[in-house]
């Protein structure tokens, strides 16, 4: 049987793809990866689609058993992977003989790693994506994190079929996430709710990664940041990466399983090159947010595209 | 010249059309038409539209189109759509099982406002609720139109746990608890209408756009229209809304 066996769950590990598009409009989030550049490398990788399912792994990673000989990619944070005890180099492909053990000795750079896996995991697709909300407790496997007993089924891409492209990333290529992070973003939809003294804040200031985080948000510490009169709107749409002002004064930067609209101002909002950033942050950690015109966002983006791409050939 | 449209930038995959900046029934019925001919022209490159009181969220991969082409085509669309309807907006009946161990807080809306139960269910029943959008939870319908007179303030204390398809009141809004989840809002009733199912496709039974008609059944009509929801048979009764605004 192509399966994983779940030995430890860890923190939280959960099945993700890049996310569920279409049903924003009926309240349901998008979830998927929260370091998309992670999934989608660790993808190529192993001769998966970009949009494969892997396993999304927080701060103390799972213990996992593979039941078949797999090939696999451990990226994003350095959880410190150990295969049978050897350690497991990141953002590589690496072959997994049958009835080896892959566990995680504990966070030493960023705080979420992703075990791709060739094939992708074969959960069903819930509104046409394998991620996992657990909050409204569908998608990925049977709407939850994983746990101990659980048996990951990992689809056959046939073991014939020829894998192009990178088998591993050239090392000044790969990410290294620290403890401070320095995020570009855009300003607005509602920069204009904020005075210039707010603004002014808002972009000169560092700010500190508190323990409230989860795959909703980030809430950060920091000088509040001044409204002109209120930090509440008439409800609209609210995406990944927005930066939420309400009437504290403190920023909450939102993520991946954040609500599909909400009633506070959003004073910026990350570009999408740098949310991998904001993701691996833990508690202790510097935020501090530079502003960018849309143009250069899209070139960030572009950059970060072409990148992804020179992997698939 | 109206400022609306108005376009803005929300990071680098997603843009926000505002139509208006206030809640009014014309404002949001030019929200779906906008959202309704985007989902029917699916541009290229648009990957969801999210429709909300006075605005649209646009999500699209800025690679497959700028977005200077995308604010022209949204705004050529609006612009096309003119004053009026492109599609009458469908009334959608929600049978609702009032008051007893299904709206356990409906004696306290009626005390609070001083009127009989049998009044608050008259009330309740006797307009037409706008779906302006959903959010909050999966199938949550934001409803306005509800009469003051049966305004009612939330619970001190949210209860841990409420039944799906619960029937509730908190201040001058009602809504509809589409899935079990804690909350202090004021029950007055129930609706076997399983209004958020993942694995039903769609997984919703109402649209953001809809209007909503509470229609009251008792305990046998209750048990029947969900037994044949469970079965997969129940078809909701709708209609073209008759009015216009």
């Amino acid at each position: 049987m192509r399966t994983i066996e779940v030995i430890k769950g860890g923190a939280l590990s959960t099945v993700q793809d890049l996310g569920r598009y279409g049903y924003q409009r009926y309240g349901v989030p998008v979830s998927g990866a929260l370091d998309q550049f992670a999934l989608r490398v660790g993808n190529l990788l192993v001769g998966n689609e970009e949009s494969d399912a892997g396993l999304e792994t927080t701060f103390l990673g799972p213990t996992l058993r593979f039941h078949f000989d797999a090939t696999i990619a451990v990226t994003g944070g350095d959880l410190t992977p150990v295969l049978d005890g050897q350690p497991v180099p990141g953002w590589a492909s690496l072959s997994v003989p049958q009835g080896s053990t892959l566990s995680f000795k504990g966070p030493r750079d960023g705080i979420r790693s992703y075990v791709c896996v060739r094939g992708g995991i074969d959960v069903p697709t819930v509104m046409g994506s394998r991620s996992t909300f657990t909050r409204s407790q569908f998608g990925g496997f049977r709407g939850r994190a994983v746990a101990t007993g659980d048996m990951l089924p990992v689809a056959d891409r046939g073991s014939d079929a020829p894998q192009s492209g990178a088998r591993s990333l050239a090392p000044l290529t790969v990410p290294h996430y620290g403890r401070h992070h320095a995020l570009r973003v855009t300003m607005g939809p509602q920069d204009d709710a904020f005075t210039t003294a707010g603004i002014d804040t808002f972009v000169a200031s560092e700010f500190t990664v508190t323990p409230v985080f989860d795959r909703m948000g980030y809430r950060l510490e920091g000088p509040v940041i001044q409204h002109k009169k209120s930090a509440d709107i008439v409800s609209d749409g609210t995406s990944r990466g927005a930066v939420q002002v309400p009437g504290s004064g403190k920023p909450i930067v939102l993520l991946a399983d954040c609500g599909t609209t909400g009633g506070y101002t959003k004073i910026a909002t990350v570009i999408s090159a740098d949310l991998p950033w904001m993701a691996q942050a833990q508690p202790g950690d510097t935020v501090a947010f530079r502003p960018v015109c849309l143009d250069e966002a899209h070139r960030a983006l572009s950059e970060q595209e072409a990148f992804i791409a020179s992997l698939r050939s | 010249m109206s400022q609306y449209p108005r376009f803005l930038p929300v990071g680098d995959r997603a843009l926000s059309v505002e139509l208006g900046d206030s809640i009014s029934e014309v404002t949001n019925r030019r929200v779906h038409n906008l959202s309704r001919e985007i989902l029917r022209l699916v541009a290229p490159g648009v990957l969801d539209v999210v429709p909300t009181y006075r605005s649209l969220m646009v999500y699209y991969d800025p690679l497959s189109i700028s977005y200077a082409d995308l604010t022209s085509r949204l705004g050529e669309m609006e612009g096309s759509l003119g004053e009026g309807e492109t599609v009458a907006p469908r009334l959608v009946e929600i049978p609702t099982i009032y008051g007893g161990e299904y709206g356990p807080d409906i004696g306290a809306v009626a005390e609070h406002n001083g009127i009989s139960e049998e009044e608050v269910i008259r009330t309740h029943s006797g307009t037409d609720y706008l779906v302006y959008m959903m959010g909050f939870l999966p199938g949550f319908p934001y409803l306005g139109g509800m009469s003051e007179r049966i305004a009612t303030p939330r619970l001190q204390t949210p209860r841990p746990s409420i039944p799906a398809g619960s029937v509730a009141i908190a201040e001058r809004q009602t809504g509809i608890y589409p899935v079990e989840s804690p909350g202090g809002w004021r029950l007055i009733g129930r609706t076997p209408i399983s209004l958020f199912d993942p694995g039903r496709e769609p997984p919703v039974q109402i649209e953001p756009g809809d209007y909503l008609r509470f229609v009251p059944v008792d305990e046998s009509e209750y048990a029947d229209i969900q037994s044949r929801m469970r079965a997969g048979t129940y078809a909701l009764a709708t209609r073209p809304m008759g009015r216009s605004l």
